[in-house]
């Protein structure tokens, strides 16, 4: 339970600073924004391949401006060496993690409330699915991108050129995700059988899981070495 | 009046970072109520001896054991007992005085946070900018709040790194007389420096830590004067 509120601790302060500052997150929603931008007048919105491009936007959309986000987790952490300063505190290393998934997942996930409803008004798109089973493999498809996201920015964090190297070690992880992701959310916005989209769903929440159990436990790795 | 007994005793202490060997079986005791400093030159360890004490390096080799318990990896009933002052701040640049003193105490789980935290702003001065977010804050006032950000889970043992460095000549009398006030109520006090003048004002005994190794420990009585203690500190480095 301590690792839990410890967890919390740590992403509240980032949540408040970020509250006060609006930097990251004002970051994210005009990359975000711009990207739809461009996309809907290379587009064009009466046409039926509209529907085909939408479920891969929005993940593109929720990678790129999620990786912005995402660089800056660590790297703040920097200043005046305050990782030391939580690694001296008596909780577990692991709470660190958890506390930036909580915080980045939260910040990515209100980056998507704003971004999502904004692609569909532009590319002129009228929801028919089902928003629950949507909603569910958006949320589903961010944590499991935050999960590794997150692991990977910390171990990026110590590294020259961090912002080039997250992408680099992240997109190919995620590959399997994203797959699983934007197949999900296409079957679910084409109102097709929900079954098969219950089966990339699955995929997901399984990669969730592994991914989740195995950065938690090799975070404190990554700490001895920052 | 010391106390008797052992706060701290590292047992042959190795540490090998890469293939470089840092600190080599440093052996060494902290009685309670004492203040030990440890000084040596440039590149000698110190850090390093530090950040292995504090748990935040893991030995490669020997023992670090704590009122009589031996320090597990990441230990937070240890990690509560140390209070580090490291040679950066640890404070976040965007949040208050008061919004960092919460947020250590809450990771601490120190009880009347809100209380102390007012308290111990008052005691370093910085009670008037407790609502500025402290990036604008020079050197000083920053040290000032990195020891309110130390004192407030009020621990057993200090661990100071070159407390000093940086502080005008009123933060420094601060810091002496949070120091002698610690010493009194029996706080075991390990600092390191590399300020002569604060180190025989302040310790009971100084050891130095030369090319990773403790090789000389002298006990500062009153009979040894400042010109002493540095006669000392140079014989014995140029020595090993």
């Amino acid at each position: 339970m301590s690792i839990l509120i410890d967890a919390w601790t740590i992403a509240w302060k980032d949540l408040s600073n970020e509250l006060k500052t609006k930097q990251t997150i004002g970051m994210m929603v005009i990359f975000s924004s711009l990207v739809i931008l461009v996309f809907s007048f290379a587009f064009d919105p009466t046409n039926n391949m509209v529907k085909a491009v939408i479920p891969g936007l929005v993940w593109l959309i929720t990678i790129f401006s999620g990786i912005l986000g995402l660089n800056r987790s660590f790297l703040s952490e920097h200043e005046n060496d305050c990782l030391t300063g939580l690694r001296s505190a008596p909780i577990d290393p692991s709470s660190i993690y958890l506390g930036k998934v909580l915080a980045n997942f939260i910040v990515v996930t209100v980056v998507q409330v704003i971004s999502i409803p904004v692609l569909f008004i532009l590319f002129d798109y009228r929801f028919l699915g089902a928003i629950l089973w949507f909603m569910l493999i958006v949320i589903v498809g961010t944590f499991g991108f935050i999960i590794v996201g997150t692991f990977l920015a910390a171990l990026a964090a110590n590294a020259k050129n961090s912002e080039m190297l997250l992408p680099v070690l992240l997109l190919p992880l995620l590959s399997p995700l994203m797959i699983a992701a934007v197949q999900g959310t296409r079957i679910v916005l084409e109102n097709q059988d929900i079954s098969d989209a219950i089966s990339w769903l699955q995929l997901m929440a399984a990669y969730d899981l592994l991914f989740l159990a195995a950065c938690f436990f090799l975070f404190e790795f990554i700490m001895e070495g920052s | 009046m010391k106390e008797l007994g052992n706060m701290l005793e590292l047992k042959n202490m190795t540490k090998i970072l890469g293939d470089k060997l840092i600190l080599k079986n440093v052996s060494l005791v902290l009685n309670k109520g004492e203040t030990l400093a440890v000084i040596g030159p440039n590149g000698a360890g110190k850090s390093t001896f530090f950040k292995c004490t504090v748990g935040l390096l893991q030995p490669t080799s020997g023992d670090i054991i704590i009122e009589g318990q031996k320090i597990q990896k990441n230990s937070a009933e240890i990690k509560r007992k140390i209070g580090f002052l490291g040679h950066e701040s640890f404070l976040y640049n965007t949040l208050t005085p008061m919004e960092n003193l919460k947020f250590y105490g809450k990771l601490f789980k120190v009880k009347n946070i809100d209380e102390k935290a007012t308290r111990l702003l008052k005691e370093v001065g910085l009670h008037y900018f407790k609502e500025i977010p402290i990036r604008s804050f020079s050197r000083g006032m920053m040290q000032r709040l990195a020891i309110a950000r130390v004192l407030l889970a009020e621990p057993d043992i200090l661990m100071l790194d070159e407390p000093h460095t940086g502080l005008d000549q009123e933060a420094v009398a601060l810091l002496n007389r949070i120091i002698k006030q610690k010493q009194t109520n029996g706080t075991s006090i390990l600092i390191i420096s590399h300020d002569f003048d604060q180190v025989h004002e302040l310790a009971d005994r100084v050891t130095i830590l030369n090319k990773g190794r403790i090789t000389e420990t002298i006990q500062l009585t009153s009979d040894i004067d400042l010109p002493k203690m540095k006669d000392w500190y140079a014989e014995a480095v140029a020595q090993k």
